[in-house]
């Protein structure tokens, strides 16, 4: 199929109208008749056990309609279940009920809920209830909590283990005792925080004559929250409409099944009546899922020319109080292990996890989930092996780097890498900042006493994410397929259904573009509809840059078959066999006389009245596919960064950032590039300025917009992009996915940097965020002679 | 006690009786159903709610419906006029200005806001001017791109004030 017109050009977004104009039906819009509002409480502490709860006075307050605890939920509502089982693993999945039973073990734990006749009145009961805990001693971070005597939060967790799961490939451990030179360094990811601009939160109506359920709710696979409720609050999947429209944002956090959305499914079964749950900002700062908060031990070891010989990590994972109803346990095992080994030939690698559960909120998915930490962790090291062997940063990498003409390449982390070509994308990069020029201004601002730094980051992800049988292989409940129908109508008009689940990644244009191109219609004729369970039949959602990669090839396919359908019923009126149609640009005709053609759009309409159709062709013009890739995506690039650290403030002022990415075709290169910004920003987010923070008693001490920094508008740089395009092989768009590739790719470009600005203080390492104050303690610290090692705070 | 408040909504006049600690943001979600006035956080932080009140930008999260008695307010929905969109709503479209669109209301009512102080405003002033109005979609690369492209839009088309609201767009 011809790839001309429409990929590659940049259609303004189809979902901006109603975006631009406040008519967006995000789910705090959704406004049903009789609808009640529900209001949660949750626990103010770390770790408390519940004596007991006194809700007699909420429940006489004028307005309100009900008011539940633990017990109402008994034999009702399931605990929300684990869905990612980790294979040859020990792991124990402790039952995390939608209403706490007798045990609260994180700030944020449900325990009470009320349903009232206006938001601010369910508020107001809520001070009513009386709760009386006694507060319990808590741990919150993940390696303390595995020591000896640490607060114990589940019975059938020892030592507070969720799970020990390992990987290894070759003999790391040999590779470090003959090494000729070794390193090794700890490195902290901290705690993140999603927040997507839209809390969570879910409409619930329960119709009790044909119990069905319709629920609204803020997702980014409305179909697996179809089949989890189904579980949760046992109403059969085929009763069970789920409808995600407009999404505010997710960064990973809306993957995940919560308890509020069950108990307000609950609450409508129980008042027969449309009930609402909207979070707060500070409810969604502890109730939804966090992201990173892993300790990482790497030791590399290498050849005294710089060849990189063997790699081991040991990884704490903190997985929160629960295993989520999520990616929760694949994010530090699988979408982290596979992928540490990065763009190079590394022969002998090991990598160690423990998931461990703290008095904390749940983990899980966040913005690159597990590969952002692989890609900080593997760059940092090359950085830091460099610096030890004395050698360019650059040097290091040409010479581990996977070469171009060795793909598809089978790695360490035993992944098969589809297609790249990294030397090419730095290449590209080292001429876009003038890297000769770079050193030698560098060198200059060293005379003056600045402190000016160039980070780079080479990194690989893996992405697209699918196939089914390799879900099935690391444990995931569910499948990674997808499914599309494209359908035209008898006016010629198209409409699509995805089973992905676009939130803010544009794929209403993307596919539109991508249905236009193969059928020769207008873009504008092309209707993508998603997030609708009654409409679109199944389909797996949207994370793991997976959305166009595997649901726009769905797409393609269907397409294939709309042409050769509609090719059959143009052959039959145009009086020839179907051999000797040609279709181009949306018409069909027979070879050599494109002057007499049929339109495909006139098509559609005798495909539908029917009226003269060839022998045994059944009506209409509409094709469903479902596809399951073979492979994962692999994209790639190389960024760089430009700071200047402040002498006396250790403030990071970023002066360039480039990206230089290859995702494989571009469809729409202008959504793309805002993939690119977006990820970006939330990767420099991660390296300067987010930090979730507790307390030893399990209080999140960031727990709002006033303490933890979600990046503004001067705090994050202008992006300079640019791409090299490398196919993906395997699928049929030939794209590789982008939705993760800047915040995967960003932290550790700004970290590179900021410790290259500070090698004249015999600086190695800073831990994120590279906040002033951290900055400027190193600096004190290193200036004071002591700089050895770790220099965080 | 309830009191009763008359507004101005999108050029729409109102009367309304409310609890005195009803938020402004909350009378025009749930009470005018104008619901693209979104609500992102508790604190002021992040923007989304902001709405033009007496031709100011302000957050209508952190104030009390009561508080505006008297006052014509303009929301995302009375941005458009005459069938056209504001040189702010056009700049997002054509520029990419938005991916989720939660914050987008909000991030155009206070460009109206920048503008109208400053016409010609420079890339920095206007990332320091949306200090307020957090997103956490686009890196703000092509939100400061279309409130520049705006910017030359308004000068070239003598615009200096916000665009006035027109019927229609006034809720239920």
């Amino acid at each position: 199929m011809a790839v001309t017109r429409l990929f590659g050009a940049s259609v303004k977004r189809r979902e901006d109208p109603r975006l631009i104009t406040g008519r967006g039906s995000y789910t705090d819009d959704i406004k049903l008749p009789g609808m009640v509002y529900m209001a949660i409480l949750r626990s103010p502490f770390g770790h408390a056990r519940i004596n007991r709860i006194d809700t007699a006075a909420a429940r006489r307050h004028p307005g309100v309609h009900a008011v539940y605890t633990a017990e109402d939920l008994e034999g009702k509502v399931n605990p929300m279940p684990c869905v990612w089982l980790l294979p040859d693993s020990d792991i124990k999945n402790p039952d995390f009920p939608v209403l706490a039973k007798g045990t609260t073990r994180f700030t944020g734990d449900a325990v009470a809920a009320v349903v009232a006749d206006d938001p601010y009145v369910a508020r107001d009961a809520l001070d009513l209830i009386e709760v009386d805990y006694d507060s319990l001693p808590a741990v919150v971070d993940e390696v303390q909590a595995m020591q000896e005597g640490a607060p114990q939060l589940h019975e059938i967790a020892p030592n507070n283990v969720n799970f020990h799961w390992k990987f290894a490939t070759g003999d790391a451990a040999t590779a470090l005792r003959d090494a000729e030179v070794t390193i090794k360094q700890r490195f902290i990811q901290q705690r993140l925080v999603p927040n997507a601009m839209e809390t969570r939160g879910a409409v619930a109506s329960w119709n009790p004559g044909s119990e069905e359920l319709l629920l609204y709710v803020t997702s980014q696979n409305p179909h697996i929250a179809r089949f989890v409720f189904s579980l949760v609050n046992g109403i059969p999947e085929n009763k069970i409409r789920v409808i995600s429209r407009d999404v505010g944002g997710g960064f990973g956090s809306k993957i995940d099944f919560y308890g509020g959305d069950a108990l307000t499914i609950f609450a409508s079964q129980q008042l027969g009546r449309p009930v609402k749950w909207i979070e707060d900002r500070r409810e969604n700062f502890v109730a939804t899922i966090h992201g990173r908060a892993q300790t990482h031990d790497a030791e590399m070891s290498a050849t005294r020319d710089g060849k990189i010989t063997g790699l081991k990590v040991t990884s704490y994972a903190n997985m929160g109080a629960y295993v989520t109803s999520g990616p929760g346990p694949g994010v530090p095992t699988w979408l982290f292990a596979l992928i540490v080994p990065g763009c190079y030939t590394i022969p002998n690698y090991a990598c160690d996890v423990y998931g461990v559960f703290t008095n904390t909120t749940p983990t899980s998915a966040y913005r690159g989930a597990g590969r952002p930490e692989a890609a900080y962790l593997i760059e940092r090291m090359v950085d830091l092996l460099s610096d030890e062997l004395g050698m360019d940063p650059v040097e290091v990498r040409r010479k581990n780097f996977i070469p171009a003409d060795a793909f598809p390449y089978t790695t360490a982390g035993t992944l098969l890498y589809d297609s790249g070509n990294y030397q090419g994308t730095l290449d590209k990069l080292l001429e876009m900042i003038d890297y000769e020029g770079f050193k030698r201004e560098q060198a200059q601002a060293r005379d003056q006493g600045r402190y000016l730094g160039l980070g780079l980051s080479t990194y690989v992800e893996v992405c697209g994410l699918a196939p089914s049988k390799a879900a099935g292989a690391m444990g995931f409940q569910g499948g990674l397929w997808e499914n599309a129908t494209v359908r035209m109508l008898a006016s010629g008009k198209v409409v699509v259904l995805t089973g992905t689940s676009p939130h803010g990644q544009g794929e209403e244009t993307t596919f539109a573009q991508i249905v236009a191109e193969d059928l020769g219609v207008p873009v504008e004729d092309v209707d993508v509809v998603h997030g609708d369970t009654g409409a679109i039949s199944m389909g797996w959602g949207t994370y793991g840059s997976r959305t166009t990669a595997v649901g726009g090839t769905a797409i393609r396919l269907a397409n294939l078959k709309i042409i050769e359908k509609a090719k059959k019923l143009a052959a039959h009126r145009l009086e020839a066999s179907a051999e000797d149609i040609a279709f181009d640009q949306g018409r069909f005709y027979v070879k050599g006389s494109p002057q007499k053609a049929e339109t495909i759009q006139n098509i559609a309409l005798h495909a539908n009245l029917a009226w003269d159709l060839p022998e045994g062709m059944t009506p209409g013009l509409e094709e469903q596919s479902f596809h399951d890739p073979t492979n994962f995506t692999f994209p790639f690039g190389a960024h760089a960064c430009v700071v200047e650290v402040d002498a006396e403030t250790g403030e990071v002022k970023i002066n360039r950032y480039i990206a230089v990415d290859d995702v494989g075709v571009v469809i729409n290169p202008m959504i793309v590039d805002g993939q690119v910004h977006g990820g970006v920003a939330q990767g420099i987010g991660q390296a300067l300025y987010e930090h979730a923070i507790y307390d030893d008693t399990g209080n999140l001490i960031t727990g709002s917009m006033l303490d933890y920094t979600v990046p503004n508008a001067t705090q994050i740089p202008f992006i300079e992009t640019e791409r090299t395009e490398t196919p993906c092989p395997h699928n049929f768009t030939g794209a590789k996915g982008v939705g993760e590739t800047g915040t995967i790719a960003s932290s550790q470009a700004v970290v590179n940097a900021v410790v290259d600005a500070l090698t004249p203080l015999g600086i190695r390492h800073i831990d994120m965020p590279l906040r002033p104050e951290r900055v400027w303690r190193a600096m004190e610290a290193a200036k004071a002679g002591q700089a050895n090692g770790q220099t965080g705070q | 006690m309830r009191q009763t408040i008359r507004v101005k909504v999108n050029g729409v006049e109102r009367e309304n009786a409310v609890e005195p600690r009803l938020l402004l943001v909350h009378y025009l979600r749930e009470t005018l159903n104008l619901t693209g006035t979104h609500v992102g956080c508790d604190t002021g932080q992040c923007g989304a709610c902001t709405v033009q009140v007496n031709g100011e930008a302000i957050k209508s999260c952190m104030m009390l419906a009561v508080q505006a008695n008297g006052s014509e307010i303009t929301t995302v929905e009375g941005l458009a006029s005459g069938g056209a969109y504001h040189p702010i709503q056009q700049a997002f479209w054509d520029l990419h200005g938005l991916q989720c669109g939660f914050c987008t209301p909000g991030m155009m009512m206070a460009a109206v806001g920048i503008l109208k102080r400053n016409p010609n405003p420079t890339d920095a002033e206007i990332r320091e001017q949306l200090e307020g109005n957090l997103c956490r979609c686009t890196g703000y690369q092509n939100i400061v791109a279309a409130v520049q492209s705006a910017a030359a839009a308004m000068r070239e088309a003598g615009v200096t004030q916000p665009a006035q609201v027109h019927s229609g767009a006034a809720g239920e």
